[in-house]
């Protein structure tokens, strides 16, 4: 193996970052849509142009959220074992929600029927802004901590409850969330569409944007004063055998900032969502779209990217037994799984990318009422 | 303790949602091949009506997908959710196919399934038919995974326990990928598959022949289907036979419940053809046997032996008893007596660490172990006899019944009067549920037949559960049985509407019932 143990485990965390950004980027762009899909279309035409901007592509981006979920179960096992189970309800929210994608997106426009269609407009709708809202909130409760604590087999025990994922700090967090990915397919939409619908999406990019913007300084400005943050107290080695409850930690106002105040350059991170924002905003409403999306997808790098590293080495704090928090030395899967899942993913993340940008190749340029009205009975 | 109520409710919502995204799969896997087929056919003759076949029964294969991938995604984030220790203890082993599935197979048939129902007018014949390849290609590939998943779960080869992060960790990788009964389970499960797909198409073309409705339409697919559907059933027939073989070598206690064999017979043992297994007293009361026919099946050989029921329980008894050992020093070494004596000691004994940790279902330290308790762990390793030697038949037997259908499909498709043989079609029209029955049958012996393990011999059922309440349960069960019921109805409305509308629903101005909705 050419990568020791630590350096690997570091990969395995830029790599997961690498999946749920692009999961933001590419599905999210998907999820924003639908959110803004009754709001944007005001007609059945209208709709079905909104929906057929993502109709060839949702279901391949929605494999970012597949295979970084897989990812995490291969790379971070006790991660994806103690949130998934003990964020419960949240996941089958997410589940749920998620389950009118598929079915709304291939059945909607197969009746013609108001009722029909628009229940399934709404399910679209549901599809979109339930995940980015709980992500975020769960980004919100691992940024505080979460209860959980292991027993002497590792077995995870939660003791919080799903209302109490729920506090305003989440909150918060989960509306940075929905505005990002809402603002990003905002940018998304007025790309690929032209006229009534293109001027909507580009007003919504505007005020999602912002939206995203103002909560984002208010969740680090909250971060920054409030009783925020985690730190080791003990040596931990990263070359160890991963065990939870071999260090000990400490709960410490403001540790969340020590690894900008040690590492001045991390600070990059938070600024990309800055610089990302601001410009997507600024060539959104001068009509450039495409530099627009890309412009925020960086700002989604950067938000997502400022959770990651302020919270680094820790992914999993936990509030009642600070000790047992997971973090990237501890939580991880064995040395030959790290790196046979990293060549797999070496080697299948560039084909990836080249295939998924020929497909959007093919289907490139605007979505028109005419091509709608060209494909009745083969469009979404 | 963990209690049995949230074990069952664990496994009832994971057997429920599993069944049910297993009545979508099958028909995809199978469907894919049969749209390569016709589009193939396309592409060389440039027929207008096979580009027609394609894109009509691409319209139900899309309907049915949408469904496959809604209830996938329940599968994946399940094993957290509520198989939280079983997540920790083999994930390490477990998590690598699931992601690689994403990363090599999932993502290619999802990027390309959008370019196939909206790339006709963009792409270039041969482009599209790349592009439907690939999407083929991909759900095998996903297949795959799956199974390599799977049957790491009922044979671990190529990973060990570690007591130091108290989980199985990978040895091997390519004995994990070359594992015997996982390469047996995907040639006979994706060949299920195509056999669905081929059954889906045969029986729908009869009911438009019944019926004399776009016939030409009709009798190609037919003929297609027919031809497919019988090379399909022999490869799972054929595939079946290796996995049984393979199960007789890895899992004895699953082989001997599915044939009712309580005693070892000397070699060639017989195949029991129907009998009454009776539980409590260890033995059947009435039974039919075929000299011979289980012990070739089972050993290839005319002079192994297949240890029955009586005999496997005995041996794991000897197990049970090592596990306890393996537990204590187990116990010992996790409090930090990690002396070369204990470990050495621990060493030798690890392998039946799984069986000592059956245990934990009714005490919480080994010190508390009776006689007793014992041999009611030793009675655990069994699973039931009767469910399994019944489903077990009935799989068997809907697979013979789906050769001969499929047979006389084939034999008279290329005699050219299939078209007037009403009763076949009609026979064709109602064996149109059997591949579903036959797949979850399949399932259940795969499954069922390896409790009381979610890891076979190495991690118990009842400790692989996450710690969630009850209620929890309750209510979580009570939404998928929900949603899923709707979205059911849902499916086939849409896709009885569909079937029946037939090729109109195309729009293209050829056939009968042209599509009204506008």
């Amino acid at each position: 193996m050419i990568f020791d143990y630590p350096t690997l485990k570091l990969i395995w965390w830029l790599l997961v970052g690498v999946l749920l950004v692009g999961f933001a980027i590419m599905d999210g762009h998907d999820m924003g849509v639908g959110t803004l899909l009754p709001f944007v279309g005001k007609n059945d035409e209208e709709r079905r142009v909104v929906i057929n901007t993502v109709g060839p592509h949702w279901d391949g981006n929605q494999v970012w959220f597949i295979t970084a979920g897989g990812a995490i179960f291969a790379a971070w096992p006790l991660v994806y074992a103690t949130a998934f189970s003990g964020f419960y309800w949240a996941m089958l929210a997410v589940l749920w929600a998620l389950f009118f994608r598929p079915v709304g997106f291939d059945y909607r426009s197969k009746i013609n029927n108001p009722t029909w269609r628009s229940t399934w407009d709404w399910g679209l709708f549901i599809g979109g802004a339930v995940p980015p809202l709980i992500f975020g909130v769960a980004f919100g409760n691992l940024l505080q901590g979460v209860p959980f604590h292991f027993d002497d087999n590792l077995a995870s025990y939660y003791t919080g409850s799903f209302w109490g994922l729920l506090n305003p700090f989440a909150l918060l967090v989960g509306v940075v969330s929905t505005a990002m990915i809402t603002f990003h397919g905002a940018i998304y939409l007025a790309h690929r569409t032209e006229g009534e619908i293109q001027r909507r999406s580009t007003r919504a990019a505007l005020i999602f944007g912002v939206l995203m913007l103002a909560g984002f300084t208010a969740a680090g400005v909250w971060i920054a004063n409030g009783n925020f943050g985690y730190a080791i107290s003990s040596v931990i080695d990263p070359a160890a055998l991963p065990n939870p409850l071999s260090k000990t930690v400490v709960q410490q106002s403001g540790a969340w900032l020590d690894n900008y105040r040690n590492t001045p350059a991390t600070m990059i991170v938070p600024a990309l969502a800055y610089l990302g924002g601001l410009l997507a905003l600024v060539l959104v409403a001068r009509g450039r779209t495409l530099s627009a999306f890309v412009a925020s997808s960086i700002a989604i790098i950067g938000v997502i990217g400022t959770a990651g590293v302020s919270m680094f080495p820790f992914v999993m704090p936990s509030s009642t037994l600070p000790s047992a928090s997971l973090t990237v030395w501890d939580s991880v899967s064995s040395h030959r799984t790290l790196g046979i899942m990293f060549w797999a993913t070496l080697i299948f993340m560039p084909l990836i990318i080249v295939y998924t940008s020929w497909a959007y190749k093919v289907m490139a340029g605007k979505v028109t009422l005419a091509y709608i009205r060209e494909n009745e009975h083969s469009a979404y | 303790m963990i209690s049995e109520q949230l074990v069952d409710l664990s496994r009832l919502q994971f057997a429920a949602t599993a069944m049910y995204h297993f009545l979508f799969v099958p028909l995809t896997l199978g469907m894919v091949w049969i749209l390569v087929i016709m589009e193939s056919a396309y592409v060389m003759t440039g027929k207008p009506v096979y580009k027609d076949m394609t894109r009509f029964w691409g319209k139900l294969f899309g309907i049915n997908f949408a469904l496959g991938v809604t209830t996938g995604i329940t599968l994946e984030f399940q094993f957290g959710t509520n198989w939280a220790y079983y997540s920790h203890y083999v994930g390490d082993i477990f998590g690598a196919p699931l992601a690689i599935e994403g990363l090599m197979a999932f993502f290619l048939v999802s990027s390309f399934i959008g370019l196939f129902f909206f790339g006709w007018d963009r792409l270039s014949r041969k482009q599209h038919l790349l592009v439907t390849i690939l999407m083929a290609v991909g759900t095998n590939f996903s297949a795959l995974w799956i199974l390599i998943a799977n049957g790491w779960m009922q044979n671990p080869v190529g990973a060990e326990f570690s007591y130091e992060t108290m989980r199985m960790e990978l040895v091997d990788f390519w004995a994990v990928m070359l594992n015997p009964i996982a390469q047996a389970k995907f040639v006979h499960t994706v060949s299920a598959g195509y056999a669905t797909g081929a059954m889906f198409v045969l029986s729908i073309s009869s009911w438009y022949l019944l019926k004399g409705r776009d016939v030409e339409f009709a009798k190609r697919s037919f003929r297609i289907a027919a031809a497919f559907g019988f090379a399909s059933v022999c490869s799972v027939i054929v595939l079946g036979d290796e996995s049984g073989y393979t199960v007789g070598e890895a899992q004895q206690t699953k082989l001997a419940a599915m044939e009712g064999m309580w005693e070892t017979e000397p070699a060639p043992a017989g195949f029991t053809l129907v009998a009454i297994p009776d539980e409590a007293g260890m033995k059947n009361d009435f039974a039919v046997h075929i000299p011979w026919v289980m012990g070739i099946i089972g050993t290839r050989s005319l002079d192994k032996e297949i240890p029955g029921i009586k005999d496997i329980l005995a041996r794991n008894r000897e197990r049970v008893v090592t596990g306890i050992e393996a537990v204590r020093l187990l116990d010992q070494l996790r409090k930090g007596q990690t002396d070369d004596a204990t470990k050495a000691a621990f060493e030798a004994v690890k392998a039946d660490l799984g069986f000592g940790l059956l245990l934990k279902k009714y005490v919480v330290s080994m010190d508390d172990v009776t006689p007793e308790l014992i041999d009611r762990a030793t009675r655990d390793t069994m699973p039931r006899v009767t469910p399994m030697f019944w489903t077990f038949r009935l799989m068997v037997a809907l697979g013979f019944f789906m050769l001969v259908v499929f047979g006389l499909s084939l034999w008279h498709s290329v005699k050219g009067d299939f078209a007037s043989r009403r009763l076949l079609l009609r026979v064709a029209l109602w064996s149109l549920p059997m591949p579903w029955i036959a797949s979850e049958m399949g399932w259940f012996v795969a499954e069922y037949g390896r409790q009381p393990w979610t890891i076979y011999g190495v991690l118990p059922t009842h400790l692989s559960v996450s710690t969630l309440t009850v209620e929890s349960l309750y209510g979580s069960l009570a939404g998928f049985v929900g949603f899923y019921t709707l979205l059911l109805v849902v499916e086939m409305y849409l896709m009885v509407k569909f079937a029946r509308q037939g090729p109109g629903s195309l729009g293209t101005g050829r056939y009968m019932n042209e599509a009204v909705h506008a």
